[in-house]
């Protein structure tokens, strides 16, 4: 699915990814997990084609194409979805204006055609249906006056309208209550597939609990320096960065 | 990073910038008594007629070119201006057939087929359409159709042969004459426009509308335009305008009056699209149009709509005199300037009348090096008691070479009287712009999709064929101005 060789970003000066190898396969979770600062957004924006950060070194590959040197609208277009850690909001743009614009964008790009608007509205009652959107929430604009928990839900329903094949979830949990969190992962363990993969960013286990990852990867100083099975999550709740830190202190 | 993108400008080609080859009866240049009768005479037209010409000229001779709106550019030679320019042959046209096929191809390319129009005459939404190029109306359609309901759509020569009785009675009422520098010249040296009367307790049962365009070189374009709607009666009215690119500055000096009586309503909408000028700000229509509503008689509304993407310089303020008593004044304005063009707009809601409300909603976009400002005047006269006014001025930036001025003015004299003001600034952002990428959605269209969005409130007011028109120009003025 992606493939992350030894990956290098900065912003103005300073490096923030410095050096990041990832393989993840069709049908797989990956959890990552660090520490504040650490890079886990930056390599989300990066991956996503934010032009603020500078690629100095390394490659990506996507489904066999060269992720790096497509725009950020064809990374999203060949099936590449960020959830937003703090998503942002169009006022006077309707989410389902929005969302019909991105859908019809991802067709034309696949040589589809347009959807109907029929089958369109179809499409969201069914998806809004699987993360419990709020109706009202689909019509008004997007994500503007939005409670922090339902931007956060309404990132995952907009992943289940454009049906991404990699998710990368920045801290989607939080700011979600205890039911609102349960909602969205079984909302995300149901899109699951063996042709799909997702990338969960988070700070907590208890998200890991819901949507049980394959891998854990723990980033630090923009790194990954440690990566192990779903128990490396219970160990880092249990003992948290510490250890990590004193191992892999680098000198700046 | 996000800074050199902003300052990457790419051209937006002005689509309508063709000129037409039609050979045409122009005046010689210059003003003067002698070309103002040259004007009356070609035009045939009553002595009282004449008369209103001369004194609004003798008092414009008096007048200076208005210094206070927040714009700078090379004052027009007055004296270089061609007044009158009619396309040959000037004579009755009694159909379509008869019309120069230049310049129905110029309607073609500007979108508006009258061919089309006619045959969509069975069609529920048609328009009716009155067309002025350089300064004569050309064309008016659907007259019959019209007529049937006793209403009166023509070009303002024709109803100052047929309806001399009414224009005598309303040009003038709500912009006088002398009411300002180019208002005087207007009423002077104005050689054609639309004239419309809807009859009491009619509603008209299409849109009226008028599209404007400046075609020859070194002519100035002055058309009055006087809507009038009796009792009970209600209309929409549409403007449009385009001009061909040219390297001079060409003069655009309209006045528009809108008079309505007891319970009557006017929508009026204007799509302003004239030539604004290229990259480095060569060319382009000076636009310096006085428009104005007068709310004569109780319970009438008065709503201007306008999407202003086009001229160098802009300066117009579509306002609403609020004389009758509960009468409404709205004004729903997109302004949207790039590269070089200035505009300068805004509106005015004079209360007179007890329980009066207005609401006013701009919305300045500026892209490039051009400068966008709101300038509007809210004035509650004594005895306007319980009036209400609700203002909204949003600007939004694109770049950082672009400036946007809000200029308010509140004059309260009624106690009674409530205004309300909101202002906000703000910035295209990349933030924006790159979620929509995320979602698959290219620049063009993110701008498109966030620019339409900012400017919902206004667009929404604006009749269906039109919003989807303006949407389109919109776009198509801010191409290139971010990323
Ligand atoms: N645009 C920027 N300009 C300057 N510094 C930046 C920028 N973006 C990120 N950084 C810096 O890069 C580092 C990594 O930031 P990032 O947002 O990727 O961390 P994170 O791991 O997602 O943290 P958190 O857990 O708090 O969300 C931080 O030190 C941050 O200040
Ligand atoms: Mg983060």
């Amino acid at each position: 699915m992606i493939s992350i060789k030894n990956l290098h970003a900065s912003i103005g000066d300073k490096e923030i990814l410095r050096g990041i190898n990832l393989e993840v396969k069709a049908g797989e979770v990956h959890a990552i997990m660090g520490p504040n600062g650490s890079g886990k957004s930056t390599l989300s924006s990066v991956l996503a084609g934010r032009e603020d950060y500078e690629v100095t070194e390394g490659e990506v590959t996507f489904n066999g194409k060269n992720l790096l040197e497509l725009p950020a609208e064809d990374r999203a277009r060949e099936g590449l979805f960020l959830a937003f850690q703090y998503p942002v909001e169009i006022p006077g743009v309707s989410n389902i204006n929005f969302l019909r614009t991105a859908l019809n964008e991802i067709r034309a790009y696949h040589g589809q055609e347009e959807m109907t608007a029929k089958d369109f509205l179809a499409l969201v009652k069914d998806k809004s249906k699987l993360v419990e959107l709020d109706s009202k929430l689909a019509s008004r604009s997007v994500n503007e006056g939005f409670s922090g928990g339902e931007k956060k839900r309404n990132e995952i329903f907009q992943m289940a309208m454009l049906n991404p094949k990699l998710a990368i979830l920045d801290e989607t949990d939080s700011g979600l209550d205890i039911d609102a969190l349960r909602i969205v992962a079984t909302g995300v363990n149901k899109l699951k597939s063996k042709d799909n993969a997702t990338i969960v960013i988070t700070h907590y286990q208890r998200l890991l609990d819901y949507i049980v990852p394959d891998f854990v990867h723990i980033l630090y100083k923009g790194r990954i320096v440690k990566s192990g099975g779903k128990e490396l999550a219970l160990e880092l709740e249990a003992k948290g960065y510490d250890e990590i830190k004193k191992e892999f202190e680098i000198a700046d | 990073m996000a800074n050199e993108i902003l300052e990457e400008h790419i051209q937006n080609e002005y689509k309508w910038g063709f000129t037409t080859d039609i050979a045409a009866d122009e005046a010689p240049r210059g003003l003067n008594e002698e070309i103002i009768k040259f004007i009356s005479a070609k035009k045939n037209e009553p002595e009282w007629m004449l008369e209103f010409r001369l004194k609004a000229f003798r008092n414009w001779q008096n007048m200076v070119e208005p210094e206070w709106a927040h714009v700078s550019y090379t004052k027009p030679n007055f004296q270089d201006i061609i007044y009158y320019s009619a396309p040959k042959p000037k004579k009755e046209l009694a159909s379509l057939d008869e019309v120069d096929p230049e310049l129905l191809k110029t309607f073609e390319k500007l979108g508006i087929s009258l061919e089309e129009q006619k045959r969509l005459s069975g069609v529920q939404s048609n328009i009716a359409v009155d067309v002025v190029f350089d300064s004569v109306s050309v064309k008016t359609t659907f007259k019959e159709t019209l007529a049937e309901k006793g209403i009166i759509f023509c070009s303002f020569s024709e109803a100052v042969q047929d309806h001399p009785e009414l224009v005598k009675k309303y040009m003038g009422m709500a912009v006088p004459a002398t009411d300002n520098f180019y208002a005087a010249l207007n009423s002077a040296v104005f050689t054609d426009g639309s004239f419309c009367y809807i009859p009491k307790g009619v509603r008209s049962p299409m849109e009226l509308s008028t599209y404007f365009r400046i075609n020859a070189s070194g002519t100035g374009q002055f058309e009055r335009t006087l809507i009038i709607a009796d009792e009970d009666s209600y209309v929409s009215y549409l403007e449009g305008c385009t001009a061909p690119q040219r390297d001079e500055n060409q003069l655009h000096a309209a006045v528009v009056e809108i008079i309505t009586h007891k319970n009557a309503e006017v929508k009026y909408s204007t799509v302003q699209n004239w030539y604004p000028g290229d990259k480095e700000g060569k060319g382009g229509i000076f636009n310096f149009v006085t428009k104005r509503g007068l709310c004569l008689e109780d319970n009438s509304k008065i709503s201007w709509t306008q999407v202003e993407t086009g001229s160098a310089v802009t300066w117009k303020y579509p306002s609403v005199i609020l004389k009758g008593n509960n009468s409404v004044g709205e004004f729903y304005s997109v302004a949207v300037t790039n590269n070089y063009q200035q505009a300068d707009t805004g509106t005015k809601m004079i209360h007179i009348g007890k329980n009066t409300r207005s609401t006013i909603i701009s919305k300045g976009i500026s892209a490039g090096f051009s400068n966008n400002s709101y300038r509007g005047l809210v004035q509650i006269k004594k005895g306007a008691s319980n009036a209400r006014n609700f203002s909204q001025c949003d600007s939004l930036l694109m770049g950082d070479k672009c400036g946007a001025h809000t200029f308010p003015y509140i004059e309260i004299k009624d106690k009674s009287g409530v205004v309300e003001h909101e202002a906000t600034t703000s910035k295209i952002g990349e933030d924006q712009l790159f979620y929509c990428k995320q979602r698959g959605i290219d620049n063009e269209k993110a701008i498109g999709l966030i620019v339409n969005g900012y400017c919902k409130e206004v667009l929404n007011k604006l009749p269906m064929e039109f919003a989807v028109e303006a949407q389109k120009l919109l776009a198509i003025s801010l191409e290139g101005s971010v990323g």
